[in-house]
Order: structure tokens, then sequence, then C-alpha cells
């Protein structure tokens, strides 16, 4: 059974939406929150584990400072004030992937609060500033996993049983809730993607997390609520989870005003729940009822300390945070000499820290834009996937310009390149060579190949020898389909012309 | 060498010393009491003979290589089952941890192994530490030996009864409430309770996390000086513990055993006296006191108003910390899984609802249904919150107090030893025995208790308890250590000479 929905600008034109996104970062630390358990991904399940991430009876936390730090410099990069006293508390509730059945958690003493991060959002023309509040950032611990074995939808409901992986629990956690986002209208979904792709790039500019959204270190909730247009006020919300990748984090919202206008539209109302986004068909399911009497009896920590940072350490810290993402997009505009357009493409691809890695590793400003905006973006949006979770690295792309400044390849065949390095077939060295992709450069069967062109086609190579040289296009095609491809179109050219002197 | 059992652990450290006996000779002594008296004291929960032997052998070997770990290396020790043991059974007196054997070692226990003293096995207690009498385990109580039909004391009534039966010279207790201080008293042992800080709890199963505090279980105050320097200072797995080294306690109790407390201010608490006290307690706490006042101390009485508010705060503060502490026993990772039966294919949630009903008894599950409702949204304020405040007057309290008085005296329980069954239908009753010792949970301060003599109208043991400032632990052991003395001279030798004989069984 399928919800109904009503097209997004009828939705738009009865309710405003309101958005509060939740954003759990988990940090890069070697160790986790509170123990010296690795935090390696993927690793063998239930191998990075030790009595105190495990929850064995006896077992004590000590915070790992590194992640405290951590926390705070994400707290200043969004505008946070630095608490200078605050405490964990647990969050206690049962569930079978939570080794104590509590959560070591932060509640009403967020380690950051108060601060608010300015987002940049495309628009029809252009793009705008777009303010978000930021209400606090706190520190957690990650559950373990659950893994549901049988059923068909690899959720709890009709599972034949189901297995914990703990290697993750432990993993150090920053959630960033914002204020309710009002005003948006019908940019709210783009507001919703612009932030967090914000914060992804803000975060990998403090390199405090790998903020891989498909590995789930940055994972974002989205609560969306309506209310009828003008009001102010603030509806019912649900909170929608799941929502694994940038593009999602858009549609999931667009998806709740649609459907949640088609309820409020016919007299219903809106049910507090939890909502799973469905990648595949671009829905969202219900979860978990939630309400507001959900009671998770928070009280201090009693095994750990007050988390008190001085003053000089916040200063000190401040004092040494990268350039905010604004003005790092305008330091590397000016640096690679693209337009607004160009810049805004590139941003808007959510490529920015791809082009800049591949120019970092050798290839021109322009090559890198290109094959990140052309070739690479046009995957990533035929297989419905992130650029960046693409299996090509920036180096490899750089690589591939290199071949062809060297006159190893063309264009064409670096498209093949392409298709061989996202395949799994190896770097791009290995793809040319198995492939083989590699230009030929023997002037013997080039010169043999034009001769034969010629030979086969006396009209044009008249027209020619009469000067009328725009015809040698049809020759040159002759050649490189003769070749396969695997000649310098130049050259061939400058054969034919020289032939046809 | 029959009488070894007898002997304090200063007293063994010297025998073995002066190689008059082994480690492999204590350790096997204890054991073959332990074979027969504990049938009927049951102070153990389990026995680990071939470890204790092995970790015997192994102390004999430094000492022959010259190598002594510490100066109780090779004097065995009992411990109490709430704290973990690599590889020995740790069901802190609970169904619901039946079977289930630890992967690593409390740093108490750790520091013990380290210090090389022979661990014998583990003593029972009330579930989860949750009691005064040690009738709350899971596997049957506790016989004081003063009377096998009246209670140890609790929750560590097995750690005392080890130590006041001679089945060990030493064991471990922990303290919440009073936890290692009244089953001390009702049993004529001293049990200290170390500043909350001063030894890690890192591996002690926790009641409350707030309070929680493990410490010396001996027979005389020296000894507890003794292992209290072995099991004590700062821990780094115990974000909690205390990162100072410890004052100097041995000193402390062996400068007090001289009985000299000239200069030494002794303040009365008049809230933990008078009514609701026993006359024979009350009167052998009177003596007492003259006695201090004899050996040069000078008496002062404080008042601590808020000490009437304490049981309150604590019977709100310990279950809310223990409802979330004991969330953890689900079935899932270890411990009792149990099946509820007439349901098809159950979920973990069933699974965790039958465990749970079966696993905790009733005390444990009316502390959980305290703690949630006192933590639960409307009502923390109320409750949690408000208990905390509390917390807060009585150690303003004490802060008073210790600026016209170096230790606070007072009985350690306000009765002695009742009879097993007498006080179970009435918790509230079964909860005022810690009226004296709480209030030094709640603020953090350390407490001793020391026998005071017997009670004319029962003949049992009654206890006197010293409280001091936090981090001055070394006047509990100075003005316990003094007392000790002065009454052994009047008694002509230890209070448990005239404890009666066991049975013993062949």
């Amino acid at each position: 059974m399928s919800d109904a929905l009503v097209p997004y600008d009828e939705a738009l034109a009865a309710f405003d939406p309101a958005m509060g996104l939740e954003v759990h970062i988990e940090l890069n630390t070697v160790t986790k929150m509170f123990c010296g358990c690795p935090t390696e991904f993927g690793a063998e399940p239930n191998t990075q584990t030790c009595p105190t991430c495990l929850g064995l009876p006896g077992s004590m936390p000590v915070v790992n400072g590194k992640a405290v730090e951590s926390a705070i410099r994400i707290g200043l990069a969004l505008n946070c004030d630095i608490a200078s006293w605050c405490r964990f508390a647990r969050k206690n509730y049962f569930y079978p992937d939570m080794p104590k059945n509590f959560q070591t958690s932060q509640y009403d003493e967020p380690i950051a609060f108060d601060g608010y991060t300015d987002v940049l959002v495309d628009t029809a023309d252009g793009s705008e500033v777009f303010r978000v509040e930021i209400e606090r950032a706190h520190m957690e611990e990650d559950t373990g996993k659950s893994l549901h074995v049988g059923g068909s939808t690899g959720r709890i409901q009709g599972a034949d049983y189901s297995l914990v992986d703990y290697n993750r629990a432990g993993i150090p956690l920053i959630e960033i809730v914002t204020r309710p986002i009002m005003g948006a209208r019908e940019k709210a979904p783009a507001v919703a993607k612009a932030y967090v792709a914000h914060l992804r790039e803000l975060i990998l500019g403090l390199g405090v997390s790998d903020v891989r959204m498909e590995q789930g270190s940055l994972r974002c909730d989205v609560n969306l609520s309506l209310a009828p247009i003008g009001t102010g006020e603030l509806g019912t919300r649900t909170e929608t989870k799941n929502v694994n990748s940038l593009r999602s984090v858009e549609r999931a919202a667009r998806y709740e005003i649609s459907r949640q206008a088609a309820i409020l539209g016919s007299g219903g109302s809106i049910l507090q729940e939890t909502r799973h986004w469905q990648e595949v068909s671009g829905v969202t399911l219900s979860g978990r009822e939630k309400s507001d009497a959900d009671d998770y009896r928070y009280f201090p920590e009693p095994d750990l300390v007050p988390v008190a940072p001085s003053e000089e350490w916040v200063r000190s810290l401040k004092d040494t945070l990268p350039e905010p993402p604004r003005v790092r997009r305008d330091r590397l505009q000016k640096e690679w000499g693209f337009s607004d357009l160009e810049m805004r493409d590139t941003i808007g691809a959510d490529a920015l820290g791809l082009v800049e890695e591949t120019i970092a590793a050798g290839a021109s400003p322009q090559a890198a834009r290109k094959w990140w905006l052309s070739e690479l973006a046009r995957r990533a949006n035929e297989q419905d996937v992130d650029i960046a979770s693409l299996p090509i690295t920036p180096a490899q792309v750089a690589r591939i310009q290199a071949l062809i400044d060297e006159g190893g390849i063309n264009d064409k065949l670096a498209r093949q390149v392409f298709d061989g390095v996202l395949a799994g077939e190896g770097t791009p060295d290995e793809v040319v060579a198995a492939r083989g992709l590699a230009i030929v450069s023997d002037e013997g069967a080039l010169s043999a190949a034009v001769d034969a062109a010629i030979a086969a086609n006396p009209d044009v190579a008249g027209k020619i020898r009469e000067g009328k040289v725009a015809a040698a296009g049809a020759l040159i095609g002759a050649v490189m389909k003769d070749m396969r491809g695997q000649a310098d179109a130049g050259r061939v050219r400058e054969l034919i012309l020289e032939k046809l002197a | 060498m029959g009488d070894l059992i007898r002997r304090s652990a200063a007293d063994l450290a010297d025998a073995l010393a002066a190689g008059e006996t082994t480690s492999v000779e204590l350790t096997r002594v204890h054991l073959d009491r332990i074979a027969e008296v504990d049938g009927a004291v049951h102070a153990f929960l389990h026995i680990d003979t071939e470890g204790a032997l092995a970790q015997a052998a192994a102390s004999d070997a430094r000492r022959a290589a010259g190598q002594l770990a510490s100066p109780l290396d090779g004097v065995p020790i009992a411990v109490k089952d709430v704290l973990a043991t690599d590889g020995l059974p740790t069901t802190c007196g609970s169904k619901i941890l039946e079977g289930w054997i630890p992967p690593y070692d409390a740093e108490v226990v750790a520091r013990l192994k380290a210090a090389g003293l022979p661990i014998l096995g583990k003593t029972n207690m009330d579930e989860f530490a949750m009691g005064s009498s040690t009738e709350h385990s899971a596997y049957g109580p506790t016989h004081n030996p003063w009377d096998l039909d009246r209670i140890p004391g609790g929750s560590g009534g097995g750690s005392a009864a080890a130590v006041a039966s001679f089945q060990a010279p030493l064991a471990i207790g922990t303290d919440t409430g009073g936890s290692i201080r009244q089953p001390g008293a009702v049993t004529g042992t001293v049990g200290v309770k170390p500043t909350y800080g001063g030894v890690s709890r890192y591996g002690l199963v926790a009641m409350a996390n707030s309070l929680d505090q493990a410490g010396p279980v001996t027979r005389t105050v020296l000894d507890s000086a003794l292992l209290h320097e072995v099991i004590g200072g700062h821990d780094a797995k115990d974000s909690t513990s205390i990162d100072q080294p410890l004052p100097a306690l041995v000193d402390a109790a062996r400068r007090g055993a001289a009985g000299d407390l000239t200069g030494v201010r002794i303040g009365v608490v008049k809230e933990l006296t008078g009514e609701g006290y026993q006359s024979g307690v009350q009167q052998r706490f009177d003596e007492a006191v003259q006695l201090l006042v004899g050996a040069g101390a000078t008496v002062v009485e404080v008042s601590c108003p808020n000490f009437v508010h304490a049981l309150a705060a604590y019977y709100l503060i310990m279950p809310s910390e223990a409802s979330s502490n004991l969330a953890r026993f689900d079935a899932m990772r270890y411990g009792l899984r149990v099946l509820p039966e007439g349901i098809e294919s159950p979920s973990a949630e069933d699974v965790m609802r039958a465990t749970r009903d079966r696993g905790f008894g009733d005390e444990v599950k009316r502390r959980i249904i305290l703690g949630t409702y006192a933590l639960s949204s409307g009502y923390y304020d109320a409750y949690y919150g408000q208990a905390q405040k509390v917390r807060t007057l009585i150690s303003r309290d004490f802060d008073t107090a210790f600026y016209s008085a170096d230790v606070l005296v007072s009985p350690t329980a306000p009765t002695t030893a009742f009879r097993i069954g007498e006080k179970l239908d009435d918790p509230v009753a079964m909860y005022l025995n810690d009226i004296a010792t709480i209030p030094a949970n709640l603020a953090g301060v350390p407490g001793l208790s020391v026998p005071a003599g017997l009670a004319d109208e029962d003949g049992l043991p009654v206890g006197f308890q010293v409280l001091a400032p936090a981090m001055a632990d070394d006047r509990l052991y100075r003005v316990g250590a003094a007392l000790e003395a002065l009454l052994e001279k009047q008694w002509g030798g230890p209070l448990l000479d005239r404890a009666p004989t066991l049975e013993v069984a062949r």
C-alpha cells in the first residue's frame, strides 16, 4: 500500500514546511569514545571489543580526549558557544545492540550550543546564502549494529533471527542538531541537502571524520512538519531515518512534504513517528511510533567526571581552525580561474574537494573540472550514487589526464579508461595496457592507413588536392575507424595534408 | 601451628618472613577451615582451591628468591562476589549471573594478585549488594558466627563472616551504604570504607556508581591498613579515582596503637545517637568515647542537621543508579537466559522480560522499580534532583563538623545482629540498619567500624564508627587502632576470642 501524495507545488501552496536536521558524525579517532578499542571500519564482527564497549558487569568508561577535542573543534566551526563545564548523561532504553541498555550521551549540558552556519543553496537564478541555526552539538557513543537475517526486507519484521556486531558499539559520535529551519519554502529540500553537503565539507576540512554517508560515518535524520501557510506554527513532525546520501536528503524531504500535505489536505493528522527512507522506491515507510512521552530517564553518568575545557585550550583550538568553506571556495575559485558558473556547477555536483585533489595530483583546473563534471557526474547520476562514492580516486583522474597530455591516449580512449577503472579493472595504466588502448604511434602503420583511405576515397582526395582542406575530416574519420580510434587525430590530419599537398 | 588461622594478617606476614610457615601451608589451613565450618556459616559462594594453592606456591617461590611483591605477599584473602575475577565465577549473589565467568580482573583483584595474596574464593552477599543481612542472596543466607540463627549484616555478610569465623585472615568488601561497616559491627570485625575514589571501582559490578567503594574486611585495624595500602591509589581505568597518593595508613595505625591521642578532636554526631539505638549499643559507644578521652582526645558534640534526610535521599539516588546499571542484564550477551513459556517464537524483548522476571529477586526488583520511577520525566526534579540537593547539604554538614573535629564518631549500626527472617517482610526496618553509615557514602568521606564490645542485653558485638574528611583515611586508622588497643587491654585479648566455638564438620 503506498501513501497518497499531492504534487509538490500544490503542497507548498497550502503549507509551510519546517525542518529539523539531526546529523550524526562518526569521528575518526583511533580508539573508541570510552575505551581503547580500535575503530577501523570493516573488521571481522566482534573483534574490536573489550569489557567496556561490551558493557560487561563492572567495566567502566574513560573519556577519549581526542574525541572531546574534535567535538569542540566542530562546535567552534559551527560558531557555537563551548561549555566551560558539562557532563555526560545516560539515555536509558532497551535494545539488543546497546550493550548496557543505556547510551552514554549528553543531555541538557551539550559540549557546544547556540551556533549557526551559512549554507550556499542553489536556486533557479544563481545561489543564495541561507543561515541554519545550530541548537547544539553533543558527544555520544554509537550502538552496535544489528543484522536481521531472513525475511525479505532486512528489517526486524519478518526476520528469522538477528545478529549483532559490537565493533561499532562505543565509536565516538557527534550529534549536531539544528533549530527548526523555517521560511525555506520550496527550497526546503535543497536547503537540507546543501546543509548536509556543507557540514560534510566543513568536517572534512577539520579532518575529524571521514564523513562517508555510504559507510554511515555521516548519518542524517530529517525531521519535517507542515503548518498551514503563513501561520508560522510548527506542525506534528515525522523523523525520517536511513537517509544515506545527499540526494536522498533532498528526495526524502520532498517526499515527506508531498505525503504530509496529502494527509493534512484531506483533513487527516500526522502521526508522530520514525519513518525509514527507501532508497530504491524513493518513499518513506512507517517505523516506530514515537511520542514526546518517550522517557529516556536521563541522568548524569556517575562513572564519568565532568568535562571542563579550559578557556586557553578552547581559544587555541579556535585559533587553529581551518578556513571556513566559503572562504575556501573564494580562494579556490581565484586560484583556479573558474567563472562563477563553473564554480557553481562544481559545487552543485558536490565535486569541489574531488576537483581540488585532482588538481593537487597534477591535473590542470580545467581538465579536472571537465572530467568530474562531465564524464563522472553523468555516471554518478546514471547509477544514482554520490559522485564521491564512485570507485575512482582523484589521483587516478589526474593520471588519465596525464596520459592524454603525454599523447598516450586521446579523449575518446580516455572514456574507455574511465570505464575500465570504474569497472574495477585496475589503475589507468593497467586498463590502458589490458584493453590495448594506447594510441598507435607507429608512423609506418599510420602512413599505410592514410594511403588506404586516400585510395578508397579518390573523390575526397581530389577535393583536398584542390585546396578544400575542410574535406580532410572525412578521411580522418576513415583512418580513425580503421585504427579503431587508437590514433592521434592531429597526426593523421598532418599526414593526409602532406600526402595530398 | 593449629592457631595459624586465628592470627592476624600482620602476624602471618611476620611468620612467613621468619620462615615459620609457608604461603602454601597458610592457604591450605584456611581451605581446610572452610571445609570444616562453611557448611554452617555459608560465607563462600565459590572456593578456588587449585588457584589459591598455585598462587601460594608462586608466593613461596618469590620468597625463596628474595623478591617479595608486597608486605602481605603469601597471606590468603577472600573476595566479595561483586568483584570481577578472571576465570572465576562472579555472580553478585544473583541468579541472573549464574555461571558467568568474567574475562577480566577487577583492578582491586589485579592488585591483590600483583601483591601476591592467594585468593581463596568468592564470598556471599545480598543480591547485587542490595541488603543489610545477606538474606537477599539468591544462593541462601550467610550465618553470623556469633549465633548461627542471626544475620551477619550485609550486603557483605559473607566477607565479614569469613573473617570472623577464621576462614580467611583478610577479605575484600564493598560499601554503598554501609555494606562493609555494618557487617563488621555485627560480627565483631573491622571494616573500612575508604574515601570515594580512593580505591578503583573498575571491575566492581556497580549497584550505585556514585556511592560504591571497595575496602578491607579484617580482624584488626592494622590489617585493614595493610590491605588498604595494597588495593588503594589512583587507577586510570576509573575516571572517578583520585589522582593523589594515599596517606600513610599503616604508619597511622601503628602510631594509634601506641595509645596517645593527645590533641585529637573527636566529634560525637548528635543526630547519630540516642533514639533508635539499642541500649547496649549506646552504652558500649559511650564507654568507648570515654576511653578515647582517657587517651588524650578532646570530645565535642557536633550537629549534622541534614543527616535526618540521608536515608530518604539514599533510597532515591541508589535505586536510580541501580535501575540503570542493572538494565544490561538482558540475556543477550551473558548470564541467565530464560525462554518464556507459551510463546511460539519469542522476540528478544520476550526473552529479556522472562529472564529478568526469573533472574532477579524481589529486593532487586523493588529497587529497579523505585529507581525507574524516581528518574521518570515529571518526577525527576521532585525525587532524584531533590535527593542530589540533600546530598550537597549533607556534604556541607560534614564540612562544618570537620571544622571543629578531626574525626566524627557514632555507633556503626543502631542494633546488634537480628535473627534471620526477622526483618525480611519490613524493608524500611531493614533499611534503617544503615542509618549511621549512609551519610559517609553520600558525602564520599571514609569510615571505619571497629569492635566496641558486646551488648549487655544479648551478648552480641557492637561496632564503633569513625568518620574522617575525604583523603584523610589515616585518621580512621589512628583513632581506630587506639581504641582497639585500649579495649583489648580491658578485655585481655581480641573480642573474637569470646565468640562461641563453631562445630567442626569432619
